[in-house]
């Protein structure tokens, strides 16, 4: 079967927001156990992709096949039973909570002990464990994006989608962020989809990589192939073309 | 060790809460007034709760007390009024037949049935509310925030509309309301019907649910991502604050005796989101010591402003009828201005935190001490 190691693939997805057509027709696959990631401008339709496929959003047309079982435009409830979990933009954790009520809310469908879980959260993030009684509200940035790493983990997922883990992180958060992404990969062997402004940092840690312009994919590759693209360098890597 | 200390003095509490109460039972024609405030208080007590369910831990901005205590208060009503009464009652406009086979068949039941029937009748009462709420809940929980406020306001307004309509006069009794109803036995009797629904509501929010209640007030959208489904969650809580809104007024028409229309306007729904206010939005305790409080300062501890007050002969200005509503509204201003999240803000009562409040107090004041001394 070709979709065998392909844990998502997408095919001709099309999603529109109120009469704009925000995704035109996109196609693209995640291997199992690989970072893939896509990049683009603000506006380009990246979050959307990821709101599609965890059901957020319904879409207008095209398929979306999850270990080759079609997934289109069932509940986010089911689409997270099923292994996918989202970490949504700008971290969202939920402020007034504290730490650990935070992750138990990541595990709410499942009904078995959640004890094993928490511990391995914690030892991936030790920070966590030193803050589970204080509200997420009072963490720092970074600290919130671990929790919202924590809690997407917590459900068990096959494939993690990340929406901008960078946003409005100091430089030296980001780079702290990315590690923990590969982290979760290799010693999880998490499949993750990662949307991403900050090109340069998301191709480096990305087995393979889109990039999406204005709704509609215009290159793929693997990470290294689209680092050193020169179009993907002139547009998203703030370097000169002729150079 | 800790934690059974902790549960001696709960225990110790709930001892002197019911000897409290056998006391005041068996001396109530000597303590009438604290007999009343309790009664009231711990009725409002449940509603205030169910309020704090749905507006405090699953974030639903909805006004719609009234119109559940309406429903429930009506139905508990109609259960309660003695069978031999019934035509009394009615007396303007005749009784419904289905009111009436209804009655003569609760007459059948065997008498076990019937000794239980203050219970039966409550939980109808909350049965029906709790349908109601699920229909309304289909459309108005699709609303956030200030529209849903509006939306249940207005369910609120339309139930007591039909209530007092001449319609209704064969079921409702119109304007003229449904009197003679069966009260309760005892003090103790309502405190251990408040004691089960608050339990139940404690337990609920404790559980899984309860804290996909509080993800969906701190964050929809996250909320959802994490697989919890919206509107299953918003209609449970709104059904389950519904059915015990409509308990407390089963309680209320039981304890008045006799009730109408008017009793459930808008304005018994704001006298309840006060009481949570002031409680604490998110917190249990808060709700149920601010309904105590709040009623007995209404209509008992600030009673004596609205009697003239004479010193020697020389009368005190502005103590007459009404002044005690100036004096509380004052009240209520202050704590609003120093207790901005209410008087236990999100926390809960225990006596760890009492301990910590009390120690910082003692701290306090021997700090004050030392700078005299300095």
């Amino acid at each position: 079967m070709m979709t065998k190691n392909n844990l998502l693939t997408i095919e001709n997805l099309s999603v529109s927001y109120g009469g704009i057509k925000a995704v035109k027709g996109i196609s693209l696959t995640v291997p199992e156990g690989e970072i893939v990631t896509l990049i683009g401008a603000n506006g380009a339709g990246k979050s959307t992709i990821l709101r599609t496929i965890a059901g957020l959003v319904k879409p207008e047309s095209g398929k979306i096949s999850y270990r080759g079982e079609d997934i289109t435009g069932i509940s986010t409830t089911s689409i997270v039973e099923k292994g996918i979990t989202l970490v949504p933009e700008g971290r969202r954790v939920f402020p007034d909570l504290t730490v650990l009520e935070n992750l138990k809310i990541g595990a709410y469908l499942r009904k078995d002990n959640l004890q094993d879980d928490i511990n391995r959260v914690y030892k991936l993030f030790p920070r966590l464990q030193e803050r589970s009684w204080q509200l997420a509200g009072t963490l720092s940035g970074g600290e919130q994006q671990m929790l919202a790493v924590g809690r997407a983990l917590m459900s068990r997922p096959k494939l993690i989608m990340m929406d901008e883990p960078s946003l409005g992180l100091a430089p030296i958060i980001v780079n702290d962020i990315m590690n923990i992404i590969t982290t979760v990969n290799k010693e999880e062997g998490m499949t993750i989809l990662l949307v991403e402004q900050n090109a340069n940092l998301a191709l480096r840690i990305a087995h393979r990589g889109y990039v999406c312009e204005t709704g509609r994919i215009t290159m793929e590759g693997t990470g290294m192939e689209l680092l050193n693209d020169e179009n993907v360098k002139a547009a998203y890597l703030g370097k000169s073309k002729n150079k | 060790m800790k934690t059974s200390k902790n549960l001696i003095y709960s225990l110790i509490l709930a001892v002197v809460t019911l000897a409290l109460l056998f006391f005041l039972e068996v001396n109530k024609a000597k303590y009438g007034m604290a007999y009343t405030v309790l009664t009231k208080g711990i009725i409002l007590a449940v509603v205030a709760v169910s309020m704090n369910l749905v507006t405090g831990f699953t974030g639903l901005f909805s006004l719609g007390q009234a119109g559940f205590m309406a429903i429930g208060a009506y139905v508990t009503a109609i259960f309660l009024i003695p069978t031999n009464s019934i035509e009394e009652v009615y007396y303007m406009s005749g009784v419904s037949p289905a009111i009436l086979t209804f009655k003569t068949w609760l007459e059948s039941t065997p008498l076990w049935f019937q000794s239980l029937l203050p219970y039966i009748a409550l939980t109808a009462g909350g049965l029906v509310a709790a349908l109601f709420a699920a229909l309304i809940g289909i459309p108005v929980l699709r609303l956030k925030s200030d529209y849903l406020a509006i939306a249940t306001l207005g369910f609120s307004e339309i139930m007591r509309a039909i209530i007092s309509s001449p319609q209704m006069d064969t079921i409702t009794n119109g304007s003229y309301g449904l009197k003679k109803i069966q009260g309760f036995s005892s003090l103790i009797q309502v405190f251990l019907i408040a004691a089960v629904c608050i339990t139940f509501m404690i337990l609920l929010i404790r559980s899984t649910y309860g804290r996909a209640f509080k993800a969906i007030r701190e964050d929809e959208i996250a909320a959802e991502a994490m697989g919890i489904n919206l509107f299953k969650h918003k209609s449970l809580s709104f059904i389950i604050g519904s059915f015990f809104a409509a308990v407390s007024g089963g309680m209320l028409a039981m304890f008045m005796r006799s009730i109408d229309a008017k009793t459930f306007t808008v304005s018994l729904t704001y006298d309840i989101l006060l009481i949570v206010v002031v409680g604490g939005i998110g917190s249990i305790t808060g709700s149920i010591l601010s309904s105590l409080l709040v009623t007995a300062s209404k209509e008992w501890w600030l009673r004596f402003f609205d009697s003239p007050l004479y010193i020697g002969s020389f009368q005190v200005p502005l103590f007459k009828t009404g002044f005690r509503m100036v004096i509380f509204s004052v009240v209520l201003l202050l704590i609003v201005l120093f207790y901005q999240r209410g008087l236990m803000g999100r926390n809960e009562f225990s006596w760890d935190g009492l301990a910590k409040a009390f120690n910082k107090l003692k701290s306090k004041s021997s700090n004050k001490g030392g700078s005299k001394i300095a």
